[in-house]
């Protein structure tokens, strides 16, 4: 009966892209797709009996009335973003009149579909990052639509970021936008990856993310999730780190009402670094879940990880942290940090920091906290005059400062700390 | 000098100091486990009906469970149709005096260096000797007795206090707890029994010793601790058991009810026999371990784990009263091919309710060694407060260490901090040890000693003698 009744949901769940047309796509990709469809056939939507959701209740995404639309209207919108390159999503599809480009020689950056009719590089690596048993992403890599691509070529450094820029702007859209990004030996970039939803009401966005940093490489990923409040998105990015290579993701989570993070990194290089860095203000009913999984597999890496959490309301925020260090990684350095602040009794955190360590000649640590702010610098500021209220927001800024620090984008620095700014005013 | 390789043959080549196996008559029941068996054990007891039906119903729900994956562990899965559910050395006499217990007995404790004799006269130890499931000695009793403490195994508990037993039995664990508990909730053979009157203070270490005899024999204890109002009492057990090839089970469950303003500290000393070099053979150990804590009672969990194959054992408290107060201190040693997934859980229920757990793990050989542990602060447990710490040391490089720690938090008054580190011993204090003289065993042991030490001091003192003697002999010249 529960088979049945399961069954049922996910045939639900897929017949939302049975009017979608990929007709037009290329053959490597088309095959891609119907491997995804076969493997989708053997898998069942994760309850929060697998450990791996524990604290996740993914019901309300996967029982949402979607519809898949490409835009036909024309959009009227002034997106502001200070870049010369940017590539616009919007509910999925790729949009030629909002994107806009700037030619650089040896950065190759355009929509997914232009890529794949071009791109060699797409089309060996295409997928090839991709966990098989995760059914979200492998929806993605059936169902995508479009998404954007990157590719920077060998000892390229490009000063400016480029955006991408996913939006939805109608109700109860599902889309899957789809992203590859290759950094090549040498080369240096930065990538602002930002969801906006104009609209309102019930939409799933399930963004997969490839990212590949060879060797000596450095890039930049900053992703803004701005959904609606009552949206849901499920986002995946799979990374592979070459030697010497540097990596760095700053994830803001600032509304949605469900949101997910996979991020999974494979350092297969020696003497890498990692940086994976959070922020995760909630308000409302928000439950925002980060999963992050660090593979050390050759010596001398080096990983950071901070991912710190202001909860509000009723919001519950997951952290499930993973460093793995393999047998042939000694000289590992690993830290991994989970601050949380709760402030409100409706509010739930629930942090799963692991290590799992095989090799010996390592230092890796992690922590977690969960408290309040603090009373005696609350009242250190007050006794200076400071009202109850913004000695507390004072209190907040810094909080969130250390995560807000590590953000290498000028204009991203200062939208995060605005929206704390905004919306830690005078908070009681 | 000896070199990290000599060092490392060194340390995995010590044999287990305590493998000896005493040949004694028991009285066994046929292999396998099915309701007739119960019902044998139960009778071969002379248990009341109720006890029985506890049994039954247990064995009930544990034919409908399946044996848990989760842990991060390896093994071969124990037939439980292929084991032995009550064995007994021979029915006992009424003693009078030493003398007159089974010489091979005190034989056998002689080995363990745990005489009878000296306990009693020079460290006012009372022992209640648990070999093979049945109690064979006790003493002390009657002091005890004089202040209204009941300890004595369980089966005698079950005759003498069925209300108590009654009262307080499953309600910490309970039946349907988990595989190995409802388990053992079924086939337990016996136990030790403790209950301390109201406000009365146990003048002296209660302790137990268990000893895994009889081949292909499961082990399956049961104890049950409750500290009334005001009361106070520490309990140590510890367990060596003799050499066996084929692997062994112990599925034990120890339930303590502290009640309001109560303190229980409850010490253990694990050293069943972990296998040989090569991982084989070596002691199941699947154990269930749970406090209650009512307003302002405190319990304290003590643990030096050096011992078994395989460890799957999570001692917790439920902190159910206001102002009541858990804690975790705990010493994991693995290697060669021991596992161990050890941690402990600490459910806030009450308010002002704190917690500490400090985990250490050492790891060495191709041992596996896991925390994990749940620190879970409900809604209406305003102002908790929990602090963990758990740190890994790696002896090795075929060896792992890893941390599975769940943090949950339901409010915004409670504070909740969790550290662990992983790292090796320091070249560096090496160093400054030998430079000061020192030869690397000595130093290293020094080194683990001091690492260990803020578990090591939670221990009653004859207790960290002997833990420290197990940990030097587990590291017995140990790798850098």
């Amino acid at each position: 009966m529960n088979e049945t009744v399961t069954l049922t949901n996910k045939d639900k769940f897929l017949s939302h892209f049975d009017l979608v047309d990929f007709s037009m796509d290329e053959d490597f990709s088309s095959d891609k797709r119907k491997e995804a469809m076969e493997l989708i056939q053997w898998l069942d939507f994760p309850t929060s009996k697998a450990e791996y959701w524990k604290y996740t209740r993914i019901n309300k995404i996967i029982k949402g009335d979607y519809k898949v639309s490409a835009p036909e209207n024309e959009i009227e919108i002034d997106l502001a973003v200070p870049t010369k390159n940017c590539i616009v999503l919007i509910n999925g599809y790729f949009s030629e009149e909002l994107s806009f480009f700037d030619i650089t020689e040896g950065i190759q950056f355009s929509s997914l579909s232009d890529a794949k009719k071009s791109s060699s590089i797409l089309k060996e690596k295409f997928n090839s990052l991709v966990k098989k048993d995760e059914i979200f992403a492998d929806i993605n890599s059936a169902y995508h639509q479009d998404g954007a691509f990157m590719h920077v070529a060998k000892n390229v450094q490009a000063d400016e970021p480029y955006y991408i820029l996913n939006m939805v702007d109608d109700s109860n859209i599902i889309s899957n936008p789809r992203n590859f990004i290759f950094v090549e030996q040498g080369a240096n970039a930065k990538v602002v990856l930002k969801t906006i939803n104009t609209a309102n009401t019930g939409s799933f966005t399930n963004m997969v993310s490839e990212i590949f940093v060879e060797k000596n490489a450095h890039f930049e990923i900053n992703k803004i999730q701005d959904e609606a409040e009552d949206s849901f998105q499920i986002a995946t990015e799979q990374v592979v780190q070459a030697d010497d290579s540097t990596f760095k993701i700053n994830t803001f989570t600032l509304n949605g009402a469900i949101v997910r993070n996979n991020l999974n990194i494979d350092s297969l290089g020696k003497n890498t670094m990692t940086y994976l860095n959070g922020l995760y203000p909630l308000k409302g009913k928000q439950h925002v879940d980060n999963h992050t999984y660090l593979l050390h597999r050759e010596p001398n890496g080096e990983s950071h990880e901070l991912y710190k959490g202001i909860m509000g309301d009723s919001s519950t925020g997951v952290f499930n942290g993973k460093v793995f260090v393999h047998r042939e990684a000694q000289k590992t350095n690993a830290f991994q940090s989970n601050a949380n602040i709760v402030m409100t009794d409706t509010a739930t955190i629930n942090s799963k920091p692991e290590l799992e360590i095989y090799a010996d000649d390592v230092k890796c640590s992690h922590g977690s906290t969960t408290g309040q702010l603090d009373e005696e610098a609350l009242f250190y500021l007050r006794a200076r005059g400071l009202s109850k209220e913004s000695a507390r927001a004072v209190l907040v800024n810094a909080f969130a400062s250390d995560v807000i620090e590590q953000i290498g984008v000028d204009a991203v620095k200062d939208e995060i700390e605005k929206y704390i700014d905004d919306n830690y005013q005078g908070i009681k | 000098m000896q070199t990290e390789d000599e060092l490392i043959e060194e340390i995995t080549n010590s044999e287990y100091k305590y493998g000896f196996y005493t040949d004694m008559d028991a009285d066994q029941a046929p292999k396998g486990l099915s309701e007739d068996i119960i019902r044998f054990i139960s009778a071969k007891k002379n248990e009341p009906d109720w006890m029985l039906e506890y049994r039954l119903n247990a064995y009930r729900i544990w034919e409908k469970m399946e044996e848990p994956e989760w842990a991060h562990l390896g093994y071969a899965k124990p037939d439980f149709q292929d084991l032995h559910y009550y064995s007994a050395p021979k029915p006992k006499v009424q003693l009078d005096s030493l003398d007159e217990v089974d010489p091979e007995l005190l034989e056998t404790f002689k080995k363990l260096g745990i005489s009878i004799e000296e306990q009693e006269r020079l460290t006012g130890v009372a022992v209640d000797v648990v070999i093979d499931s049945v109690s064979v000695a006790t003493s002390f009793k009657k002091k005890l007795g004089e202040l209204g403490i009941i300890f004595c195994s369980f089966s005698e508990a079950v005759q003498d206090h069925p209300e108590l037993v009654r009262k307080y039995l499953g309600t910490v664990v309970p039946t349907t707890d988990n595989f190995y508990a409802t388990l053992n909730s079924a086939v337990f053979t016996d136990g030790s029994f403790c209950y301390i009157p109201k406000g009365k203070k146990c003048p002296m270490e209660l302790s137990t010793y268990f000893r895994i005899n009889e081949a292909n024999t499961g082990q399956f204890e049961r104890t049950l601790v409750i500290a009334d109002e005001g009361s106070y009492v520490s309990y140590l057990e510890g367990c060596t058991a003799p050499m066996r090839d084929e692997n062994q089970l112990h599925a034990a469950v120890v339930e303590l009810v502290a009640l309001d303003d109560a303190e229980i500290k409850y010490s253990t000393i694990q050293n069943w026999y972990p296998g040989s070099k090569e991982g084989k053979g070596g002691i199941y150990n699947f154990v269930t371990k749970r406090g209650l804590c009512m307003d302002r009672a405190k319990i304290s969990w003590t643990q030096v784990e050096t011992g078994s194959a395989v460890t799957w054992k999570y001692p917790g408290c439920i902190l159910k009263g206001n102002n009541s107060i858990g804690e975790f201190y705990s010493v994991a040693v693995t290697s060669n091919h021991q596992q161990a997934d050890t941690g402990s859980k600490m459910i806030h229920i009450g308010k002002n309710t704190k917690s500490t757990i400090i985990s250490k793990g050492i790891s060495a050989g191709q041992a596996q060694n896991s925390y994990r542990g749940l620190v879970k602060i409900n809604k209406g447990a305003t102002n908790a407060r929990n602090f963990t710490q758990c740190d890994s040391l790696l002896m090795g490089n075929n060896c792992g260490a890893h941390t599975f720690p769940y943090i949950e938090v339901n409010n915004q008054s409670s504070k909740v901090e969790h550290e662990a580190t992983t790292s090796k011993i320091g070249e560096d204090q090496i160093f400054y040890c030998k430079q000061r003289g020192m030869d690397e065993t000595t130093a290293i042991n020094l080194i683990v000693n001091g690492y260990c030490k803020e578990v090591l001091n939670q221990l009653p003192m004859e207790f960290a003698v002997e833990a420290q003697k197990l940990l030097e002999i587990s590291l017995e010249g140990s790798v850098g």
